[in-house]
């Protein structure tokens, strides 16, 4: 196997033995896609402003790892949780109760074929994904089932140029109701990778909701899909938080397939060092009369650089749509950047639309005006940063999670309580 | 007896020969003022005299860029400390301005900003209790709805409203020397008579009041020990109430004509 590996012309990946899990013609089909594709560079508009280099000059491991205590990474501590380390399952970390009316465990163990709604044509990471997952988990809440505590996924990564390839399916039946956790984090990694796809269908009349913090190193890689279908009168949310990492891409597709149905993403990232998050949501409304809402803040300092794309389409026979997007950023230095480009693509007559991105700087008038009642400069500065990017931390209904989010914001950027 | 009666009248601020510019232009050429505790001083003076200037230096606006003289301030180098440490040490100024800061609760920021004065001080933390006690009684002295102490700081607050707010945060600071810079502009009558009516009930011997205005109606209600005539960076002229009546009668021509060069 790894021989053949070795043959292709993306060649990042020592697999070390491991095979990857998806069905031999899926997997055939990447493996042909990676002997001719090239890393997109910056002139592929998609990656105009994210450049690859530091992932595609390296050579990464499929290699187990071995993590003894989580309770730091158990965001809920009320959640069923599964872990995994380095992209393969560790059962010896996880919770030994499912609730009923769920599948919740390895999707090697399941007999569900997954894997052909994802675009593999010019996608290396989903290619790369596609050959060489090695785990990922499988959630099926079936029909009705209205779960009382979340589920939640802790993705642990650990050593030098290791790689995940995590695939991931979730499927919420007919009338279902959940709240999927997934956290990102890594200890002892260094320039290591996680490439995660998470196929998702939220079918008729059913909520979900996914909430995803990123925690990884700030030397470590991650490149993230979530593949969402989206079915009649459903209700999908995603919250996404990213706090670290050297360079984090998502990419969220999320189709909206059936009518009456309500979409909400949100999103902040607070940048510091030479960090690189890159944001990609493409909300694709099919059908008529749905709703889509889109929060993206973020707070970029030192050298980082947050990228924003955000795009909504509406297709020709969508009337009634109801779609709001709005990117804001905040600039704390000279040299860090952003780049945000919200998109809005309408062929329906009859829908109300709008898109709104700034980016600015912490008002210096209200630092000084807090510093004129006595708050320090740092507790000013901290005070504005946290009102700003707490529009979207309430968004998150978890009391666990956003204090959860809360505690890493003030570990990672030294806040006080 | 005589040195008892010198505490009370002690100097809270003096402010020597102060010469102040931005953007290279000077704005103060030489002011000098001394209030003491218990005192009122007005400073009055045209458009463009340097009034907000003053206001902005002593709070520690760092536009401005002091070239000459002194502030001292109960004892301390005013001029050498941060803003926030002025404030700590009991300076407040009430904005002509206040700035809307969208997220910031009003009380969250407030009872941050009373905990670091008294960090500073040495003292303990207050309690969420007295701390709320305190909203309570403080925020009826300028009859500010309790709501709107909680709301975001001045955010949608109409004029009135964020005057009122400003002597909310001066009643829970307590500060030894408040400088009202403008407070009366954008008031309707009532709502100046509610900021001037919250301002007095403030007044103690041990504190003193700086109030900056353009126009004598505010000086009706706040009434003032001194008022000084602040025109082309100095102060020209000084006297008592009758100055500021006289000055509403007069206009500031008979100023200018006397003391331009």
């Amino acid at each position: 196997m790894s021989e053949l590996l070795n043959s292709t012309e993306i060649n990042i990946i020592n697999s070390n033995g491991f095979e990857g899990i998806l069905n031999e013609k899926l997997k055939s089909e990447a493996l042909t896609i990676l002997e001719t594709i090239q890393f997109p560079t910056t002139r592929t508009e998609a990656w105009k402003y994210t450049r690859l280099g530091k992932i595609s000059n390296k050579k990464f491991n499929v290699q187990k790892g071995d993590i003894s205590n989580i309770s730091k990474f158990q965001i809920s501590k009320e959640a069923t949780t599964l872990v995994f380390v380095n992209g393969f399952l560790d059962s010896s970390l996880c919770s030994s109760e499912i609730p009923n009316g769920i599948e919740f465990k390895s999707i090697t163990n399941s007999t569900i074929e997954f894997g052909k709604n994802l675009k593999l044509e010019n996608e290396i990471f989903h290619s790369l994904n596609t050959a060489y997952a090695t785990d990922g988990v499988y959630i099926h809440i079936k029909a009705n089932a209205i779960l009382d505590k979340p589920l939640q996924i802790i993705h642990l990564l650990t050593g030098e140029h290791c790689i995940a390839n995590l695939r991931n399916v979730i499927i919420c039946e007919k009338n279902a109701q959940a709240e999927v956790i997934q956290g990102f984090f890594t200890e002892n990694a260094e320039e290591s990778f996680t490439n995660v796809v998470t196929e998702i269908i939220v079918e008729e009349n059913s909520h979900l909701i996914l909430n995803k913090i990123q925690y990884e190193d700030e030397s470590c890689y991650q490149v993230s899909t979530e593949q969402v279908d989206q079915h009649k009168n459903s209700t999908f949310t995603i919250n996404t938080i990213t706090l670290n990492g050297a360079l984090v891409r998502n990419n969220l597709n999320i189709e909206v397939n059936g009518e009456n149905c309500t979409t909400n993403l949100n999103g902040a990232y607070l940048l510091k060092g030479n960090q690189h998050v890159d944001n990609h949501t493409l909300v694709d409304h099919k059908v008529a009369h749905c709703e889509s809402h889109e929060l993206y803040k973020g707070v970029v300092n030192d050298k980082a650089t947050a990228v924003f794309n955000g795009k909504v389409f509406v297709r020709k026979d969508a009337q009634k749509i109801n779609a709001f997007q709005s990117n804001a950023n905040v600039l704390l230095s000279d040299d860090s950047t952003v780049n945000s480009k919200p998109e809005l693509e309408i062929y329906a007559d009859d829908v109300k639309c709008s898109h709104g991105s700034t980016t600015g700087q912490l008002d210096e008038e209200a630092v000084f005006y807090l510093r004129a009642r006595g708050l320090s400069e740092k507790s000013a500065r901290k005070l504005m940063i946290s009102a700003f990017i707490n529009d979207v931390i309430e968004k998150i209904q978890n009391e666990e999670v956003k204090l959860f989010v809360i505690q890493l914001l003030q570990e990672r950027f030294d806040w006080e309580k | 007896m005589q040195s008892v009666i010198f505490q009370f009248y002690f100097k809270m601020i003096t402010i020597k020969n102060l010469h102040a510019s931005i953007d290279g232009k000077e704005i103060l050429k030489g002011l000098n003022l001394e209030v003491k505790a218990g005192e009122v001083h007005a400073i009055m003076g045209p458009n463009g005299a340097g009034k907000s200037t003053l206001a902005s230096i002593l709070a520690g606006r760092e536009e401005y860029e002091v070239t000459d003289g002194t502030v001292d301030f109960d004892g301390k180098d005013l001029l050498e400390l941060a803003t926030e440490d002025r404030a700590r040490e009991g300076l407040f100024l009430a904005f002509q301005y206040p700035v809307e800061i969208p997220g910031v609760s009003n009380i969250n920021f407030l009872r941050a900003a009373l905990n670091e004065i008294r960090d500073y001080k040495g003292e303990e933390q207050i309690s969420a209790k007295d701390f709320m006690t305190m909203v309570r009684e403080k925020s009826a002295i300028v009859e500010l709805d309790a709501k709107l102490a909680s709301r975001s700081v001045n955010e949608g607050f109409s004029g009135g409203e964020k005057k009122r707010n400003e002597i909310f945060q001066m009643a829970m600071l307590n500060p030894k020397l408040a400088i009202l810079d403008e407070t009366d502009s954008g008031l309707d009558i009532d709502a100046l008579r509610i900021v001037a009516n919250g301002v007095n009930k403030l007044k103690t011997k041990e504190n003193a009041t700086i109030v900056i205005t353009h126009y004598q109606r505010l000086l009706d209600y706040i009434v003032p020990d001194f008022v000084h005539v602040l025109y082309d960076g100095q102060i020209v002229k000084t006297g008592t109430k009758e100055l500021a009546l006289e000055l509403e009668e007069r206009g500031y021509d008979w100023i200018k004509e006397e003391f331009s060069k």
